[in-house]
């Protein structure tokens, strides 16, 4: 078979440019034909006039390549190769590329502006309540219910279950979680009630074990704390489901509180503490386990909710203005999706283009 | 001190990792990436913690004659023999990965398939209409179990589109507004422990 190889100086139109909001490790390449090729080669070269190294053979179906092998402020040139079973086809020298570090990620703008509002806002309502103004929060019944759970566990003798989800404390909802311990470790101390923690991962016991003793101390109850009572379990998510669920059974706590991350356990705690009449208050952010919560328990902490509880319970004006802070921020965030929403439905795009150019 | 430390640690460390993540440059990604790093060390270390925790508990309920303290027997046995085959033969090793494959594996399924039953119960609870909410969330429940099944589209062939509107309008909209919540409450509660207004993950209620 007679192999024919053209050499052609046109017919792929190439671009290259600083990837944009990085550090300044990449430059992007672009390209596209009227025809069609199998592959492309990616040549790059430090100097148009001598040879340039292929860098890279892309499907032909490709027409980006992001160079994520180059040094800032260095003169790069491109020439990309279309290749046929009887056909190459070289595109013209683009360059000289210099690849930059770009000071602000432009991509996160929105993000950016979404927490310097909210971080105002906050700032806002924590100074007003230190002045003294009057702070109206709205009342959440699972925290209110919280006091009531644990009353009645002192009322029947039994303990109190805490289940700080299986997550690590890397996770906020466990961060908001080991804080609603600390004020349900103050009451239970202060009832001199049995409280259990087991926990599904060792850092997370160990943060719960500091904050229980902390409480208990705090109370003038340091004789009532118990390291045994704060346990580590297992990392196995049906492992410690199965460990959680013989507490209950065996010790038939008259509370059980699962607030944290919680994914397919979720229900089968819920429904085995529902089965042994214990008062149930649950919380997360999880919200594809919100339902089975919400069936299950008697009380739940809708997502927010979780974060908030904390400064709900404390009840001291900084914590609360805090709270008034984000929801101004939310009421600003909602007149933002309304005009957002009116802006599509006029067909006014100025307003949408304002966030589309934020999008990676 | 005791507690001033720990909060200008929290404070910078988390106000370095927030600037971070806005600033492209290879100084804050390298140090955010170091910080991290030394997360997973802490947490790697943190395993033998959680172990000596299992192990010492375990022992004391034997020694103490405990409820149930024959079960502790056969924790701290197979505890020990997971351990030292993992560290015979490494974690491809044949007895070790039997043991994963024949008896953790089939037991996590165990509880995992009880969920199955428990959605049934909780759902038979969840759906009396007692009031007009719970007969809202039993209607749309119904028509969509129905659509989910070709006995749906038997009765109406549009009937799985509507199900699907149900899903995508509805159900998105109300699960998109508790999400947005969700966020919002999140980056509060992160501002609040940075600026070391929250301080109770400390311990002692925040005081």
């Amino acid at each position: 078979m007679l192999l024919t190889i053209f050499f052609v100086l046109s017919g792929i139109v190439v671009k290259a440019f600083d990837t944009p909001n990085d550090d300044g490790s990449s430059i992007t390449i672009t390209w596209h034909s009227d025809s069609t090729y199998k592959s492309y080669e990616i040549l790059r070269g430090l100097n148009p006039n001598v040879q340039f190294d292929k860098i890279c053979e892309a499907n032909g179906k490709d027409t980006i390549f992001f160079d994520a092998d180059v040094t800032p402020n260095k003169n790069y040139y491109y020439i990309i190769k279309g290749k046929n079973d009887s056909l190459i086809n070289l595109s013209q020298i683009i360059g000289p590329i210099k690849s930059k570090t770009q000071f602000f990620n432009m991509f996160y703008l929105n993000l950016g502006i979404c927490i310097a509002v909210l971080f105002f806002a906050i700032i806002f309502y924590i100074m007003r309540a230190r002045s003294g103004g009057k702070l109206f929060i709205r009342r959440i019944p699972a925290l209110n219910a919280l006091e009531e759970a644990i009353g009645r566990a002192t009322e029947m003798g039994k303990a109190v279950l805490y289940v700080p989800g299986i997550m690590d404390i890397d996770d906020p909802q466990t961060i908001a979680s080991m804080s609603i311990l600390a004020r349900v470790a103050e009451k239970t101390a202060s009832y001199g009630t049995t409280l259990y923690v087991p926990t599904s991962r060792s850092m997370a016991m160990s943060m719960a074990q500091q904050i229980v003793k902390e409480s208990a101390t705090k109370v003038g109850r340091p004789d009532w704390y118990n390291p045994d009572n704060i346990r580590y379990v297992t990392d196995d998510q049906f492992g410690y489901v199965s460990a959680v669920d013989g507490i209950m059974v065996r010790d038939r706590p008259a509370a059980n509180l699962y607030l944290g991350t919680f994914y397919a356990e979720s229900l089968i705690l819920a429904e085995t503490g529902h089965s042994t009449g214990a008062i149930q208050i649950a919380g997360t952010a999880m919200s594809d386990q919100l339902p089975f919560f919400v069936a299950a328990c008697d009380f739940t902490l809708l997502g927010e909710e979780l974060y908030a509880a904390s400064a709900y319970l404390s009840q001291e004006p900084i914590q609360l203005g805090s709270l008034k802070g984000q929801d101004l921020g939310k009421l600003l965030f909602v007149m933002v999706i309304l005009i957002g929403v009116i802006s599509q439905l006029i067909n006014w795009p100025v307003f949408y283009n304002l966030f589309n150019t934020c999008q990676p | 001190m005791k507690r001033t430390l720990p909060l200008i640690i929290v404070a910078g460390s988390g106000f370095f990792m927030l600037v971070a993540f806005f600033i492209p440059s290879k100084f804050f990604q390298d140090t955010s990436q170091t910080f991290q790093n030394w997360y997973i060390g802490v947490a790697a270390f943190f395993v033998f913690i959680g172990i000596l925790n299992l192990v010492k508990i375990n022992i004391e309920k034997i020694q103490r004659k405990l409820r149930d303290w024959r079960y502790c027997y056969i924790l701290l046995f197979f505890l020990a023999f997971t351990m030292a085959t993992g560290f015979i033969q490494g974690r491809e090793g044949k007895a070790f990965l039997y043991m994963f494959y024949n008896f953790q594996t089939p037991l996590g399924a165990t509880m995992f398939s009880l969920l199955a039953f428990f959605m049934a119960s909780a759902t038979f609870r969840a759906f009396r209409a007692k009031t007009p909410e719970a007969t809202i969330l039993l209607i749309a429940a119904l028509l969509v179990m129905l659509g989910r099944i070709p006995v749906g589209y038997w009765i109406w062939h549009n009937y799985p589109d509507l199900v699907e509107w149900i899903m995508t309008g509805p159900n998105t909209a109300a699960k998109r507004g508790i999400l947005f919540g969700i966020d919002l409450g999140l980056i509060s509660m992160a501002l609040r422990v940075l600026l070391g207004i929250e301080r109770s993950y400390m311990g002692g209620g925040g005081e």
